[in-house]
């Protein structure tokens, strides 16, 4: 996955990350302090395959993360990630989806050009004729209260 | 054999003419027997649905996930260009201006219609509310349910966005909707039960042939359907995770 680009955000300065991901490799982002609202009313949908690699992702999923929908399918989900997010705060997702239960969180995204948009994500193992192939993530917009409080805990597992 | 067959309670109340007239061509298209029956409640259509007393249904999203994984139904067919959608209004006078105005001990009004409820509940979420923090009014029918709205016995409603566009431009005037849901992938489902095994491309064939006909697509428009598509088992099975994802 490539290097998040000055001209990725219109040229605006950002502050640079080096993320590293669980499958060994990294990327450098530009995070920019700026929120997008969530869109009301709709829900941001994507599938991926069982490896996490994102299979299909809904017109308001292109719309919020900044990326074109190329870019998306094949692409780890990861690509998602905020540097503010710790590891930990997605500690049981895999433990709880494999085992076909379904993990909901509070997640501060990163769009393409370095902003972000904060969700309530919902993930399920996608079960057929009784094997897992693939998960869905849905995500929905966020009770500002928990995300405050989400905020702060997770500045406490960094 | 002789086969029942229902549609899910949320009906239009105009459409159900147009829906025992739709019961009359299948069962000369099939050449079966097929009562037709209609329940009022969703609680009478679960119960007839546990005593496995239904062969087809045409249903609501909620209860299809149901059906298909509880029950074994199978879908065949959706209507083109139609999906589920919900939203939330509140009496146009009221200070409540977005679905943060929300307090916790609102009352919403609303029907018994599962899937209205789901979307709703998600939708109110941003301002903190849940089954637990809110008093839940069912009403018998929408018109009730902005009825309730306009005398200011509740808070807010939730309303299937369809039947709420069909309210009268008087009782809308004096409504303001705070959000509308964009979902776009939750639809009723045309489903049979195993009782039909080896009669699904049969009755798939007459379903999508329906709108080649003058008289077909007058059933259709009589039952507020624009053509009949045909679903594939995987984009059912899409639909019911991800309303899976959207209760608790």
């Amino acid at each position: 996955m490539r290097d998040m680009m000055p001209e990725d955000s219109n040229g605006k300065q950002g502050v640079e990350h080096t993320l590293s991901y669980h499958d060994g490799t990294s990327r450098k982002v530009l995070v920019q302090d700026e929120e997008l609202p969530y869109p009301e009313g709709k829900l941001i949908v994507s599938r991926t395959d069982p490896k996490g690699i994102i299979t299909h992702a809904n017109q308001a999923f292109v719309e919020m993360s900044g990326f074109k929908i190329e870019e998306l399918i094949g692409t780890p989900h990861y690509i998602l990630r905020h540097p503010d997010m710790p590891a930990t705060a997605f500690a049981g997702l895999w433990d709880d989806i494999i085992q076909g239960r379904k993990w909901s969180g509070y997640v501060k995204n990163l769009r393409k050009d370095g902003r972000y948009y904060w969700v309530y994500a919902t993930v399920v193992a996608n079960i057929r004729n009784g094997i897992v192939v693939g998960y869905t993530s849905v995500r929905r917009k966020p009770s500002r209260t928990k995300v405050n409080k989400a905020k702060e805990l997770y500045k406490t597992l960094k | 054999m002789n086969y029942v067959m229902t549609v899910s309670p949320d009906f239009n109340t105009k459409n159900v003419v147009g829906w025992f007239i739709f019961n009359t061509w299948l069962q000369k298209e099939l050449r079966s027997n097929i009562h037709f029956e209609l329940f009022d409640k969703f609680h009478e259509l679960h119960q007839a649905i546990a005593d496995k007393k239904i062969n087809i249904v045409y249903a609501n999203p909620y209860d299809a996930a149901n059906l298909i994984r509880e029950y074994g139904f199978q879908a065949l067919a959706r209507p083109l260009n139609k999906t589920d959608e919900a939203l939330i209004a509140v009496n146009s006078d009221s200070a409540i201006q977005k679905v943060e105005d929300l307090k916790s001990g609102s009352i919403i009004a609303t029907t018994d219609n599962p899937d209205v409820h789901m979307m709703s509940m998600i939708m109110v979420e941003p301002a903190d509310l849940d089954k637990g923090n809110i008093t839940i009014n069912i009403k018998d029918g929408y018109v009730a349910v902005a009825k309730e709205l306009l005398r200011g016995t509740a808070d807010a409603g939730f309303f299937l966005a369809e039947t709420f566009d069909e309210l009268s431009d008087v009782v809308k005037s004096k409504l303001r909707v705070l959000v509308r849901s964009q979902i776009h992938v939750i639809h009723h489902v045309f489903l049979v039960d195993k009782s039909f095994a080896g009669r699904n491309d049969e009755i798939t064939k007459a379903l999508m042939s329906m709108s080649d006909s003058d008289r077909g697509n007058k059933i259709l428009s009589e039952i507020g359907v624009l053509k009949w598509e045909k679903v594939e088992e995987e984009e059912v099975e899409f639909m019911i995770d991800l309303m899976s994802t959207l209760v608790s």
